[in-house]
């Protein structure tokens, strides 16, 4: 019997969450999770993010359909929560924005008429959490990521697939860290 | 080996039970089986002796068991698959049973460290309890999903001793944002016989019971990198949940429903970052101790600025 192992959830910035858009699935079969690639060689099925909840707007057409936006100190997440979302859904249209908020979630992309990838976050869970929450959030996405721009020389297939893909800058990367570290330094 | 020598060492096998069986006798029954029907030398000891066994009524357990006595092993020197040992040790937890065929299943431990225990339906022992020590005897070591255990089969016995055994395990300390309070959390009720969370109000063992109640949560904690399962028992949940179980019941009998403790915990507890330490038993980290974290590392941070720097 092939234990069943639980998907990691993935430290990222908003940023580079939004520069993503290579998709992939590990296996054939139908039912082979879906990962997407990021710039610094993220393979993410899960996400875990802390950030601000600015705004949530109803975007459904019938049934209730959330839109949120979640900002952290290099951009900010789109989060859509519907039906298949109840929990989420209502931390969505009910907590006071703002708001530090803590997501566990699934990437999506969505490729626009004009052919531009938008990525977002289908959630599982929300919840309300406190700022000094939100900081360590920040110091551990930056230092994943770090450790992601760190490897990208790596002679490993999936790194090679970003590599070719986005022809990473990892100068645009490193100023991102630095940019959100800088951003804790400022707080205190 | 021939029936001559062969006839000797069952004689005085014999004898060490207090009798004399007559060498030539013991010689016959050897050559006839050797040479007339052709049987393997080992196979005819073996006949013969068996029909000494009942000739003179002698137990094959005592006569078999005195010699080659099963050894006395600690738990961690269970490593050897197939291997027939006896166990003394306590009984840490007993999990959900998930299969028919299986009586009872959960960890035992002893000073040097804990095994997972495997009780087959047929064997027919007698049911063993939470925290209590028991002698084990002649259970076989296992292996399985790459790790040891040990099986309780028909042959085995179970003794309870009036014991406690201080447990010894390495404690692991894991550390995590938690990203899901699984099932089976919150305010649940177990059954007063064997202490199984009951599923539907009803024992998977002794069907339809009066439950009592308790606290826990299995929690998951996600660094990463990696995941971790931890289950906490109700002591360590009221304390990081700020609830008690008279709390949680009145919440839930307020409420009409039990699941309000577990979305009360979620709300409470998930996406915070916590650092546990307790020994791992196969899946899940048994938490000892557990508290959040709540302020980053000033220098992890100036670490990390300056290793951004490195353009």
């Amino acid at each position: 019997m092939a234990a069943f192992v639980r998907e990691v959830a993935k430290r990222v910035f908003a940023q580079e969450f939004k520069e993503s858009n290579l998709m992939f699935k590990d296996g054939e079969d139908q039912y082979s999770p879906q990962y997407l690639l990021t710039p610094t060689g993220a393979k993410v099925n899960r996400l875990f993010i802390v950030g601000t909840l600015t705004e949530t707007e109803d975007i459904g057409t019938e049934a209730e359909f959330l839109r949120g936006r979640v900002s952290d100190p290099t951009g900010s997440f789109l989060i859509y929560a519907g039906q298949y979302q109840p929990e989420a859904a209502q931390v969505l249209s009910e907590c006071e924005k703002p708001a530090f908020v803590a997501i566990v979630g699934k990437p999506n992309t969505y490729t626009t008429d004009e052919g531009d990838v938008i990525t977002s976050v289908r959630p599982e869970s929300i919840s309300v959490v406190d700022g000094d929450t939100r900081d360590m959030w920040v110091l551990e996405a930056a230092k994943h990521t770090l450790n992601r721009i760190n490897s990208l020389d790596k002679d490993e297939p999936n790194i090679k697939k970003v590599v070719e893909h986005y022809n990473t800058d990892k100068k645009h990367y490193y100023e991102m860290v630095q940019q959100a570290l800088q951003s804790l330094k400022e707080t205190d | 080996m021939d029936e001559k020598e062969a006839a000797k060492e069952i004689k005085d096998r014999f004898s060490d039970f207090g009798v004399d069986i007559p060498q030539e006798d013991i010689e016959e029954r050897l050559e006839k089986l050797t040479s007339k029907f052709k049987v393997p030398m080992s196979e005819a000891r073996r006949s013969v002796t068996n029909y000494f066994l009942k000739e003179y009524n002698i137990s094959r357990g005592e006569f078999y068991g005195s010699q080659t006595e099963t050894p006395l092993v600690n738990v961690k020197d269970l490593v050897e698959d197939g291997k027939w040992v006896n166990v003394k040790a306590k009984v840490l937890q007993l999990w959900d049973n998930t299969h028919e065929s299986i009586s009872q299943v959960g960890i035992v431990g002893d000073s040097t460290g804990t095994i997972k225990f495997v009780k087959w339906a047929n064997a027919n022992l007698p049911d063993v309890e939470e925290n209590k020590t028991y002698y084990f005897r002649n259970v076989v070591v296992g292996e399985w999903n790459e790790k040891f255990q040990i099986n309780l089969n028909k042959t085995s016995s179970i003794e309870e001793i009036d014991e406690d055994i201080e447990i010894g395990t390495s404690s692991v300390t894991a550390s995590g944002a938690m990203v899901d309070i699984q099932s089976g959390s919150g305010l649940i009720k177990r059954c007063p016989e064997c202490n199984r969370p009951l599923s539907k109000g009803a024992c998977p063992e002794h069907g339809k019971v009066e439950g009592v109640y308790d606290l826990r949560i299995k929690a998951v904690l996600d660094d990463g990198e990696s995941v971790h399962e931890a289950l906490l028992n109700r002591e360590l949940t009221e304390y990081i949940g700020e609830i008690t179980l008279e709390s949680a019941k009145s919440m839930a009998s307020e409420a009409l429903d039990p699941s309000v403790v577990l979305d009360y915990l979620k709300e409470k507890l998930m996406g915070k970052y916590y650092t546990i330490t307790g020994p791992k038993l196969d899946r899940y980290i048994l938490v000892e101790t557990i508290e959040q974290q709540s302020r980053f590392d000033e220098n992890e941070l100036d670490e990390l600025i300056a290793s951004a720097e490195v353009v």
